[in-house]
Formats: C-alpha cells, structure tokens, sequence
C-alpha cells in the first residue's frame, strides 16, 4: 500500500504536488504544462466579498439542521483565518463540508455500503469575525474507502472553502485530525511532499475549547497567501 | 513576520454538498457563458466546478459542471475577461484562468503565444459565448501562477 507513496522531500516547499502519481484521478486531470506567471500587480486583485446574506441562521451548526440530532461524536472545530503577514481575514467566508460519523456522505455519488445518517448533511458556512476567527460545531467525521489503490482509506478530514481578500488567495482544502494512523498512507496528503507542511494540515486537539458533559474541540488556524507557484523552480 | 500558507487539498467528488447548495451562475444579466471541461483523453470532467468573477463589476458566480462537463453562467460582456477558477476532483490544486471577450486584449493576453492565446479567448456562438477548458494536452487551457 506504501508503494503509492513518494518519499518526503522537505525541500519541495509548502505546496500541493499537484501532479502527484499516487493520486490516480490527478493523471488525466493536473495540468501537463507549465504554468505562467502573472503580472505583480494581478496578485492584488481584490476577490469577491460576502455578507451575512449568504448565510442561514444554523449553517455554523452541522448538528442542529434536523428535528434530531446526528449520530457521532460531537466536536466543535475552530480557529483563526490569517494572511501571511499574521493579521486576521476578517469576513472570509468559510465553507465546509464532511462525511457522516459511518464515512459516508449526504450525496448520491457516494456508495459506501456505511448507513445515511438522516439528521446530518454534513455542510455548513460561516463568516470569520474581526479577529479573523471561524467556528463550527459538528461531528467527527468517519472514514472510508475511496478505490484509489488497493485497501485504500481516507483518514477523517473536513473540507474547507475559503476566500480571502485577494483573487489569488483562493484556498480549498482539508483538515485532518491529530494521532489518524491513516495519514501515513493517504496520497491525498502525501501529495504535500513536505512533512513539516503537511502538519500544517492537521488540527491541534483543543482540550480549553472543550464543553464539559457536551462535546471535544479541536483548533485549526488557516493560512491564506500566496505559497509561490506549482514547483519548486517557481518559488525562488 | 510571515506565516507558512495553508496548503491545498482536492474538492473531492462530494464538494457538491458544501460548494452547490443553491444556484450561484448569474452574476449579470444580458449574456450566456458556457462551456465543457475537458480531461486529458478528450474526456468530460462532471465532478468539477467553475467559479468566475467579474472583477470590474465586482460580480462573482459558481456552477458544478454536469455530466457532460458543461457550465453555464449569465454574465455581462467581460472588460476584458472574468477571472476563473477551474476545481475537480483529481485536482490537488485549483487552476486559475481567463476568459476573453472575442477582440478583447490586454497585456496578459498579448504576452502569450498566439495558440496559447487562443485557449482564454470565448467563441461567440448564437449570441452565447462559448469557453471550453481543456486541463492537458497540445491545446491546453494556459493557467496562471498564483
């Protein structure tokens, strides 16, 4: 199973491989050509801006969106959306979305023979507020089969959607959560071939935001900017 | 002080959930945008999704494409071209691009190689403008550095 994986290589830099081989759907989809470099002054394009109108009135809460409540562990998921410089996003909109406790989706593509848990979507938004500061309740996602390779799993991750202040700091991604024995065999996320931004991936358990009695807490700050191109030839 | 960035991770297959809960492909009024998104076999790429925005206007729109890899949007005519980002499953990062108005230029554009400046310019099509992005092969769309 370890043979999908490419050894670490610290050096690569902070970003994505984005034509890494051990993730199959990557092979007829990443681009085979290099990218080209925009003029400095399109990095400060402003993006677009979102308001509370975007929002419903629970979309922070992922366990209060049905009568009853989803099976699973409760977790609350929180955190800072900053920019390189360190001074928080405010008013980014943060999007995300998971599977079920059982690792299954809300979504008819999914066939993971793992039951549908009818009081769980498993989206939700937010907008961060002046200190930069998002925060979700939710419930530990499950994890699943994906067909990748043989016997392939996915670790337990959210997604998350962001949009910062300029075009270019667009950002999805992942967060995973600390001691998942499935990390060291996900392509996913070997695909960050530098283990030191790979951690930069994974959320901190966060035993003071926890709710005695109700629920766990993890941390997770996330960095927008821009992290210097596809390979590592770009980034000097 | 400068802070590692966060790095990016795939939209998966199920993005659909999160990204396309509501209709999100007008962001003008008098003009249809559409297109396929194709993969290196000549493909439709049907768990993507396209996000434009109209930076002049300030006017941004989504769209997951289908089936046959096809997006739509209702826009104004681009002065000079929408910003666009390409997501899919099997895509570890977005890919940014532009579309071009048919004769519209500007210095981005005019430094690109004539066939690769083709591949960020629309074809106007029975009143629609017509934008295909190809993610491989000899006419690739060109994607930019961010």
């Amino acid at each position: 199973m370890s043979d999908v994986l490419l050894p670490d290589d610290p050096g690569f830099g902070p970003d994505v491989q984005v034509d890494y081989p051990g993730y199959r759907a990557s092979r007829y989809r990443a681009p085979d050509r290099p990218l080209v470099s925009l003029p400095e002054e399109l990095h400060r394009v402003d993006g677009p801006v979102f308001g509370e109108d975007a929002l419903g009135e629970l979309d922070w809460d992922l366990t209060r969106q049905y009568e009853g409540e989803p099976l699973g562990e409760r977790i609350i998921v929180s955190g800072r959306v900053l920019g390189e410089d360190g001074r928080p996003v405010r008013n980014a909109l943060v999007e995300v979305w998971q599977a079920n406790a059982g690792g299954r989706y809300h979504h008819d593509v999914d066939q993971h023979p793992a039951p549908v848990d009818p009081n769980f979507a498993g989206a939700g938004r937010c907008l961060t507020g002046d200190d930069g500061s998002y925060r979700f309740v939710t419930i530990k996602p499950g994890s699943y089969p994906w067909g990748n390779h043989e016997n392939a799993w996915r670790p337990a991750h959210i997604h998350f959607s962001l949009f910062g202040r300029a075009f270019v700091d667009r950002l999805v991604t992942q967060m995973y959560f600390p001691g998942d024995p499935l990390q060291a065999y996900d392509p996913i996320m070997h695909a960050v071939r530098s283990p030191k931004a790979r951690e930069l991936l994974i959320a901190r358990f966060d035993l003071a935001n926890t709710q005695p009695e109700w629920a766990l807490a993890y941390e997770w700050d996330i960095v927008l900017g821009r992290s210097g191109g596809a390979t590592p030839l770009e980034e000097e | 002080m400068t802070l590692p960035p966060t790095p990016s991770q795939t939209v998966g297959p199920f993005f659909s959930i999160g990204l396309c809960r509501r209709a999100e492909n007008e962001l003008g009024s008098s003009l249809r945008l559409h297109g396929r998104l194709i993969d290196g076999t000549d493909e439709p790429i049907g768990d993507g999704v396209i996000e434009v925005w109209d930076a002049a206007r300030r006017k941004w729109g989504r769209c997951p494409t289908d089936a046959q890899g096809m997006f739509e949007f209702t826009i104004d005519p681009p002065e000079p071209c929408l910003h666009v980002n390409v997501f899919a499953r099997g895509l570890l990062k977005h890919q940014v691009t532009r579309v071009y108005a048919p004769g519209a230029s500007d210095h981005v554009l005019e430094a690109l190689p004539a066939a690769d400046r083709a591949t960020l310019v629309a074809v106007g099509e029975d009143g629609a403008l017509r934008f295909d992005i190809r993610m491989q092969g000899p006419h690739q769309t060109v994607f930019f550095a961010v």
